[in-house]
Formats: structure tokens, sequence, C-alpha cells
């Protein structure tokens, strides 16, 4: 199997360095910094979400909210009303999941240029269990028109994902995680909001992935192609506006589909394809993804647990291909 | 104080403004006609003395901020808008009416003059910290006021708020609707607010209380909040249906707009009132 040349991935799949997003987040925030615009707003989770930096290089420029996030989000929207590009920062449960209706009405409805950063997100944050799990923020920000969501797959496509967001006129939503993963982008490799990038070409299947969902479905083709099944994978880092497109091209070529994402099965990437290709060109179609709420655990074994790994992507790609072949 | 009115010409404004009101409110079948009423005094005050703003121009850099937390009563921010010459008069009447720019609340920038999107309570006053913030950061000094209305301060998010602008120390003035009246009545029936003042004073505001429809009182409250650093709370006390004398202190008027026979009878009251002005 071969990683798409023209992305400049990394050369092999062995021995990749590791990273967490909200670590390639926190340095795109450094970056973002520059423009003196920028300011950054904490909901008491400022180390967590890895803008500590920001804070002691930019002290003017950042501001803790304690914890109260239906305020940051309204102090934000304030904020860029008067020419400021605020970052809220929080985990994904109360930044948007805390703050849901301040996000709707005094950022998106007001068209606030707001960046809402929603970290810890997925069952990957481990052991502080279900209630620090946010499982629906995708379904959550993708229901709000206008609001662009992202969702990194490594450190490095995290960092130039803030960078996009920062200079994107408009509310955005990126979704940030704490567990480590193999960093499979380089600093060549492209990004550009709203443009999935094909990671792996292949004609039998498709396999649309976000998030740490990219690398184990990067995995999984590897592993099928071994079993004579080609595999094409790709990252749909923004899964709001979706790359319709680009869906549409890869199932016109492999005639079905597998999403896989860190999210509940219902409403977030496994939807919004399964919206999209059923009204544009419709194929088989399975979806990954949790059912139900997570637990203690680490990272690791609770994506295992939750049948989120290489392997569940590549059992579910052989039945699928396997039921559409017979 | 940016300009000299006397306090009669601004007492016959706000007795305009609340024609406009139930004109307005009427025309819409449906509506918040209380509060819009009981406030019509203090937004006369605002525009006619104390905010520095250019209708032609109603994003001007050097615009004061007017930031409504209690969208509901945007009737009388409307009125008091058009009044001030940021759009025709005759707009007024299509409120809440398909394609009008009069939003049923008010929508940042649906019309000149609307800062900011509210209703969903509780929302406004952030805002306000968030614009007062931005401001200090650029060194400029524009003024911020923020209207809430009572019973909103029963949503959380406006005490995150109360903390968070004492603790910052933003120049904001929260003049805040005390009118003891929410949807389902009272507000101390429903879930107590008890002194707002003691409250405010506590979170480590400067806190004035003034009596919201006399003019007097409002013009003198508002020239202190003005000269005042850091946040300013005014609790204003204020008649709900104020003008109308079977609307006022009747809650069923919170969320309800007048008949054709009530807008009437409402009118010609308001209309004594005027003529006991000009005499």
């Amino acid at each position: 199997m071969k990683l798409n040349p023209l992305l400049k991935l990394a050369e092999s799949l062995e021995g990749l360095p590791s990273d967490a997003t909200r670590s390639g987040y926190g340095r795109g925030v450094i970056e973002a910094g520059k423009n003196k615009q920028v300011v950054v707003l904490s909901a008491d989770l400022t180390e967590s979400c890895k803008v500590d930096a920001f804070q002691k290089k930019y002290p003017d420029r950042f501001f803790l909210l304690g914890v109260a996030e239906q305020n940051m989000m309204g102090v934000a929207a304030g904020l860029s009303f008067t020419g400021k590009i605020p970052f809220v920062n929080s985990f994904a449960a109360f930044n948007p999941g805390r703050n849901f209706d301040q996000l709707r009405v005094s950022v998106v409805m007001s068209d606030a240029n707001v960046k809402v950063y929603g970290g810890h997100a997925g069952v990957t944050v481990g052991e502080d269990g279900a209630t620090h799990q946010m499982l629906v923020d995708l379904a959550l920000t993708r229901s709000l028109p206008g609001l662009i969501v992202v969702i990194p797959s490594d450190a490095e496509e995290a960092r130039k994902a803030t960078l996009a967001i920062a200079q994107k006129e408009g509310p955005c939503y990126l979704r940030g995680g704490r567990l480590k993963v193999p960093t499979l982008t380089t600093k060549e490799t492209p990004f550009e909001l709203g443009k999935a990038e094909i990671f792996v070409e292949g004609t039998d299947v498709t396999i649309a992935a976000c998030g740490v969902l990219v690398y184990e479905a990067v995995l999984a083709a590897q592993e099928l192609e071994k079993q004579g099944i080609s595999a094409e994978v790709i990252n749909v880092h923004t899964l709001q506006p979706l790359d319709s497109a680009a869906l549409v091209n890869s199932v016109k070529k492999t005639g079905c589909i597998v999403t896989a994402e860190e999210h509940q099965i219902n409403g977030g990437l496994g939807s919004a394809v399964g919206e999209v290709l059923s009204e544009q060109h419709p194929v088989p179609l399975i979806r990954i993804g949790m059912k139900g709420f997570g637990q203690s655990g680490s990272g690791g074994e609770l994506l295992a647990e939750s049948g989120l790994k290489a392997i569940n992507i590549v059992k579910t790609v052989e039945k699928l291909v396997k039921k559409v072949k017979s | 104080m940016k300009k000299k009115t006397s306090i009669k010409e601004l007492e016959l404004r706000a007795n305009m403004i609340r024609k406009s009101v139930i004109q307005m409110l009427a025309e819409a079948k449906s509506g918040h006609t209380a509060g819009s009423l009981g406030m019509a005094d203090i937004f006369t005050a605002l525009y006619g003395t104390f905010l520095h703003y250019n209708p032609k121009k109603p994003t001007a850099d050097d615009r004061d901020y007017l930031i409504l937390s209690c969208g509901h009563i945007c009737p009388v921010l409307y009125a008091t808008l058009s009044s001030s010459g940021f759009f025709p008069e005759k707009e007024l009447l299509t409120l809440r009416k398909l394609g009008s720019r009069l939003q049923g609340h008010p929508e940042r920038n649906c019309i000149p003059g609307i800062e900011t999107t509210s209703g969903p309570l509780g929302q406004g006053i952030s805002q306000a910290a968030g614009i007062a913030l931005g401001l200090r950061l650029d060194k400029k000094k524009n003024k911020v006021v923020c209207i809430t209305s009572d019973g909103e301060h029963q949503e959380g998010q406006v005490w995150e708020a109360a903390l968070f602008i004492a603790h910052q120390k933003l120049d904001i003035i929260n003049i805040i609707d005390r009118n003891y009246i929410q949807i389902g009545g009272n507000t101390e029936d429903s879930v107590a607010l008890g002194s707002l003042k003691e409250k405010y004073d506590s979170f480590g505001w400067n806190t004035l209380e003034i009596d919201g429809n006399k003019m007097e009182e409002i013009v003198e409250g508002l020239t202190k909040a003005f000269q005042s650093k850091g946040p300013v709370a005014i609790i204003a006390n204020t008649v709900p249906g104020k003008g109308v004398s079977f609307m006022e202190h009747d809650a069923s008027w919170h969320g309800r707009a007048p008949n054709p026979e009530q807008a009437k009878e409402a009118l010609n009251e308001l209309t004594k009132i005027e003529e006991g002005l000009k005499k």
C-alpha cells in the first residue's frame, strides 16, 4: 500500500512520532498570535487546552474566564464585534456542550468571528470517564448553519487547521484530542478548509474517517491490501462544509463506503456522509462510531473497547465488500 | 453628557415613544408590551442626552454601545432608534412581519443601531463585557451600556458575567429593569431575586437605585454612571405597562399585545398625559 505521494505524507507508517492534536493546536495558536487581533480565552483549562504557551508569550491578550463557559462564549462574541479574533478554550464537553445556546445565538447567528476549541474530545480522553468524553459535539456543531467544523487527524494538521481558522472570517469550531497519535502529515502536506484529502487511493471501497480514526483507517487499508481489497482512505478533516464532491467521486469508483469516527454513530461524520450520498450518489454504507456512552480506561483501551480500531474497520469492510460483490 | 435636553422635553419624547410602542404592538398583534412601556423613559434619556452616536454612521468607531440583553423589549428600542433618526418611522409598523427588518427579537445589524442578537436571556451582558474588553485593549473610551431585565437575573450566565466584569473592572453600565414581573407572574413568586442592590454590591459593582420612571432621577443616575469608572449597576425600579392604567403592574401584559380597542384606549390615555405635560 502506498500513501498518496501528492500529499507529502510520512514516508512510512513505521516509527512515526506521536503527538496529541491539542499540542498542534497550541502551537497553531501561538503562530496565529502574531496577528495582534488574536486573543485567547480560557475557562480554567489553560494547560489542558495547551494555550499556556500563548498565555506566557502574550499575557495582555490572554484572559481567564473562570469555570464559566456560557459567559466565555458571550465575551468572545463581544470581543469579535470590536475586531478581535477570540479563541475560546475548554473541553468539548463544556464548549460547546455547556454553552451551545451562546454558540448558536451570540456567535453563529451573529456571524461573530469566534474560534471555538473543543478539547479532550471523544472517548480517547480516557480515564476521566463518560462525563468528560464528548461524543456529540459534531452533531451539535454541524447543525448550525455557517459554522465551520474541523477535526484534525494529527498534531501537525491541527497546527495548520488552527492557522486556517484564524485567517478565515466567521465562526469556526475545532475539535482536539488528548491522546497522542502518530503524526502522518508533514509540514509540506497541504491543508485547505473544506477540502477532504485522499490519503490512500483505492478501488474496492471508500473509508471516510476523521480525527484519530484516520490513522486507524490507513492501517486498515494496509491490512486489507494483504487480503486483495483495495481501500481508498479519505481524511474528512472538515465536516462542515463537507467536501461532497470528493466523497461522490470516490464512491463512483469504489461503489461502497465505510465511515469511521470517534463520536456517537448518529449525527456526526457517518450521518453527514450518508445524507450527501443518499441524495447525490447512493451506495451501500456502514457507519463506525460510538454506540452509547463511554467509561474510564486508557484512550487506547477505550478505542478497542468501543470498536474503533483498525481491526474493526477491516472486519466492517470485509463484510461490506462481500455483500456488495455477492 | 452629550446633549442638553430639558426634563420636560424628555418626558414628552418618552410619551411619544410609548405611543409608538402601542401602535407597533397592536399592528403586530403579538409582542411584549409591559416592559417596553416601562423602559421608555430610560431609553429616551439615553438616546436623548447621554449616548454618543450618529444615526447616519451607525457603526462609527467612536459610537457608544447600547446592548439590549433582554431582547423581548425591543419595541421600545426600535421606536427610540427610529425617533433618533436611525430609520424611517413608518417602518415601525412592520414589526414582526415577514421580511421585516424589525424582527420579533432583535438581530445584530438587522437594522441600523442594533448591535447584538438577543432574546435568549443572559447573553447580552456577556457580549457587553466582551465589547468593553475589546475597547480597553484598543485604548478606546466608548461607553458600553447594557440593559437587562430583573427576570433575566434568574439566568446563571448573568452572574457569571457580573463576576467577570467586576474582576476585570470593566467600564460597563448595566441598567436593570426592576419591574417585578416575568412572563409567569411576579418575580418574587417564581424564584425570588430579593435585593439586586445587595447582590451587585457584594459582587463589587458600584450600585445605584433609581425610580426608572422619574426623568430627574434617571438623568441624575445616568450622569453619575457616565462619570464613573468600572462597573456600575443601576437598579431602575419601573412600572410595567407605565402610562396605560389598565396595563400597569399587570404581569399578564408581559408578553401580550393590545387588541385594537385596547390600543385605542391606551393611546387616549397617553394623549391625555401628553396634553398634561404640554400645559
